[in-house]
């Protein structure tokens, strides 16, 4: 399990940034969700994973008594997904705006920035 | 979109989903749920309804503008995680009513920020589906 | 309900972001809450500053969850003068704000994103929790991404999408780094894992998780060669943003990078040599940056680079001495740079153009203005007694000290850059005769606005020259201030036992 999601991670990875440095601006937008995706499934491997309860102590006892699953991994991944899912859709509005106002889905044509003024 | 089966169906399924977004928030604390994925579903029941009927309607049915539920909710948390610094204990520490209320179980401060919650994250969702939609 | 003093700072600039969005669409009411606010924003920084300069570093245990399982807040002095000087920059500019920025754009939400901004960066030098300061990080960006595309022109969205890309990588590198992080050690308080990563074994994979916590506030803070994002955006938005962002945003970045470097990855030569080598190709490369450009606010923009090149040449120096340098220069650089990108706001509000070949004639035409203007720029440069020249004497010293004699070459040649760049532009549009600009007709000029706008756009460049003149000739006490952090700094684990050795109050 381990090892399988270890190469999803490494291609979700790759093709993330593959996806960020090509022109096209919509590609961009399908790299950031890549990458995002593919941090939130770092987290959930390096946190071990484990088959077990959930990790809540039963009433009548004072420690966990069997295996469980650590909870601080899945409270951060649930936090990164709510900020990716803000910034992917800031990506998505500020990409059409540009698209229209700039009229190109070529990041290469924008270079407003660089002129000399 | 607009068939007619959906939009009979989104108008007996908008109360039916919102009821149910609050039945997950109330039973967050303990088990699976909570005020980010209720706010998600009572935003999902307002969106199908705009599939449906169209987006004029959904807001003529909100009366307000989404947008206004973020501070709302915002303030709503604020002040759930304020409460305890008021009577000397560290910021968002859990307060609890001592006796457990019928149907809803026991209230505390938690409830509250779960609340603000839930109306931020529909404030947030369906203001920016509204403005997608808006301005394709 | 002193305990919780520290956190005021950060509950004052939320309740201030919330009360801001009630009042969406009255943009007046917006501008007095948000004038009115920062300023008593400032005094309860003010009073807080003193508390923990008397009383020592403080924490707060936030939900009474003991550290290290709870996210702790800390104030410790270098903290609470980031806190500080961020709501004299943030009062500053919201003032600036109200008289400078147009109407048009203050409609969607300038000031109640304005001061989720700045309540980013209050949480981001509080917190003491790694996630949490990852957390903070997004809002910032967050904040900075819908400032930055305010009002929608074309070369600001272009900018905005460069801006976007690189923070949004950055960001996701440092969750990365994050991740293998906790993966190594279980922990995400930064005391307990200043402890924890010590007693790792695999010192290669803490050196790469050390890299990647380098890389992703390496960009963040626009260091050789993670910076082209900064130029191609920061003289995009209207000069009020570039004020904040010029000042604020890469200093957190800093912040992070020396909080992170003196705490958990400590003592590491291989880093200190890689972080030396990337300070001195910065400052290199910034000076030079800003040598060639006409756009006054890309000067500017080459000179954050450039300038960021001094504090992180002191944190890869490592002693005290180098360590206080950088705090006095982070001090410094951010008054400076706020008050430079409002200049340049000024300027162009006059003139309606921020290019130096087509400026000129401001000396003859505004004297008063003139002189005010003098005493940023040339703090920048550090001429003595004026606030830039004391930190370059410790930095100086500290490489003499460590034997570093490349850091020496760079730190006199920036300077001497630096100097080049600011004649250069005092000569170009101070001295040299006025040129005939083309009028715009729909622009609001200086000489057309009403007076209460001037006042709001003279006012705080007058007081953030104040604050800079007050740091040149008390430049004793802030060498006090900085010798004492770095001191702090330095023997980390006064800051490890204040958060794990808290009691908490039943």
């Amino acid at each position: 399990m381990e090892i399988l999601l270890a190469i999803i991670i490494g291609i979700l990875y790759a093709a993330g940034i593959y996806m960020m440095l090509r022109r096209s601006l919509v590609k961009l937008i399908i790299g950031i969700i890549l990458l995002g995706n593919g941090a939130n499934l770092l987290i959930f491997l390096l946190g071990r994973i484990t088959e077990g309860a959930p990790p809540i102590i039963p009433e009548e006892s004072k420690v966990f008594l069997e295996a469980y699953a650590d909870p601080v991994p899945q409270a951060l991944i649930l936090t990164a997904i709510v900020i990716s899912f803000g910034l992917q859709s800031f990506a998505i509005i500020l990409v059409k705006r540009a698209h229209k106002v700039v009229k190109t889905d070529d990041l290469d044509e924008m270079n407003a920035t660089d002129e000399d003024s | 979109m607009s068939t007619l089966i959906l939009r009979t169906a989104s108008n007996y399924l908008l109360p039916v989903l919102l009821v149910f977004s609050i039945f997950i928030l109330l039973r967050g604390h303990y088990l699976p749920g909570g005020g980010f994925v209720g706010g998600l579903i009572a935003a999902i029941a307002f969106v199908l309804h705009a599939f449906a009927n169209g987006l004029d309607n959904t807001k003529g049915l909100l009366r307000f503008h989404p947008g206004f539920l973020m501070p709302v909710g915002l303030a709503l948390a604020f002040f759930s995680g304020m409460a305890p610094v008021l009577v000397d204990q560290s910021f968002m520490t859990g307060l609890w009513f001592p006796q457990p209320f019928p149907v809803i179980g026991n209230v505390g401060s938690a409830l509250f920020f779960d609340i603000g919650v839930y109306l931020v994250v529909i404030g947030v969702t369906l203001t920016i589906i509204f403005t997608i939609s808006e301005s394709a | 309900m002193t305990q919780q003093l520290i956190l005021y700072p950060l509950l004052l600039q939320l309740l201030l972001a919330i009360l801001l969005m009630f009042f969406w669409k009255k943009i007046n009411t917006q501008r007095i809450i948000s004038m009115l606010g920062s300023l008593v924003h400032l005094a309860v920084s003010i009073g807080v500053f003193a508390y923990i300069w008397n009383n020592g570093t403080q924490t707060v245990q936030a939900g009474s969850w003991e550290a290290p399982f709870g996210i702790t807040f800390i104030a410790d002095t270098f903290a609470i003068t980031m806190v500080l000087l961020t709501s004299i920059a943030g009062l500053a500019v919201s003032i600036f704000s109200s008289g400078s920025v147009i109407g048009d754009r203050l409609r969607f939400g300038y000031f109640p994103i304005f001061h989720f901004l700045l309540l980013g960066l209050t949480g981001a030098f509080l917190t003491g929790d790694i996630f949490n300061l990852y957390v903070w990080f997004e809002i910032i960006i967050i904040s900075s991404f819908v400032l930055i595309t305010i009002g929608g022109e074309k070369a600001q969205l272009e900018g905005a999408v460069k801006y976007f890309t690189l923070n949004f990588l950055a960001s996701m590198i440092f969750l990365t780094a994050i991740a293998v992080l906790y993966g190594l050690t279980g922990s995400l308080n930064m005391a307990d894992l200043a402890n924890k990563v010590a007693a790792v074994e695999n010192r290669a994979l803490v050196e790469i998780t050390a890299i990647l916590f380098l890389i992703g506030f390496g960009i963040k803070s626009a260091v050789f060669p993670l910076y082209f994002w900064l130029p191609a955006s920061y003289h995009t938005p209207p000069s009020a943003v570039s004020a904040i962002f010029g000042g604020l945003l890469t200093k957190v970045g800093v912040y992070a990078l020396i909080r992170v470097f003196t705490l958990i990855f400590v003592g590491d030569a291989f880093l200190d040599q890689i972080l030396l080598v990337l300070a001195i190709f910065t400052l290199f490369s910034g000076a030079l940056g800003a040598l060639v450009q006409n756009n006054i606010r890309k000067v500017f923009s080459y000179l954050i680079i450039c300038h960021i090149g001094y504090m992180i040449i002191g944190l890869g120096m490592f002693t005290e001495v180098a360590i206080a340098g950088a705090i006095f220069y982070l001090v410094h650089d951010i008054l400076v740079k706020t008050n430079l990108f409002m200049i340049s706001g000024l300027i162009y509000r006059i003139k309606g153009s921020n290019s130096m070949r087509a400026l000129g004639g401001f000396y003859a035409n505004y004297p008063k203005l003139s002189l005010l203007m003098f005493i940023p720029l040339f703090s920048l440069v550090g001429i003595p007694p004026l606030s830039g020249f004391w930190p370059k004497i410790s930095l100086i010293t500290a490489s003499f000290e460590t034997g570093s004699y490349w850091s020496l070459a760079a730190i006199i040649f920036a300077s001497f850059i630096t100097l080049v760049v600011i004649a250069k532009l005092w000569a170009e549009v101070f001295w040299k005769d006025a040129q005939e600009i083309p009028v715009k007709p729909k622009f609001r000029y200086y000489h057309k606005i009403k007076n209460i706008k001037r006042i709001q756009i003279v006012v705080p460049i007058v007081f953030l020259s104040m604050v800079t003149l007050y740091v040149g000739f008390g430049a004793e006490h802030i060498q006090t201030l900085a010798t004492r952090i770095s001191s702090e700094l330095m023997n980390n684990q006064q800051y490890i036992d204040a958060v794990l050795n808290t009691q908490i109050s039943e």
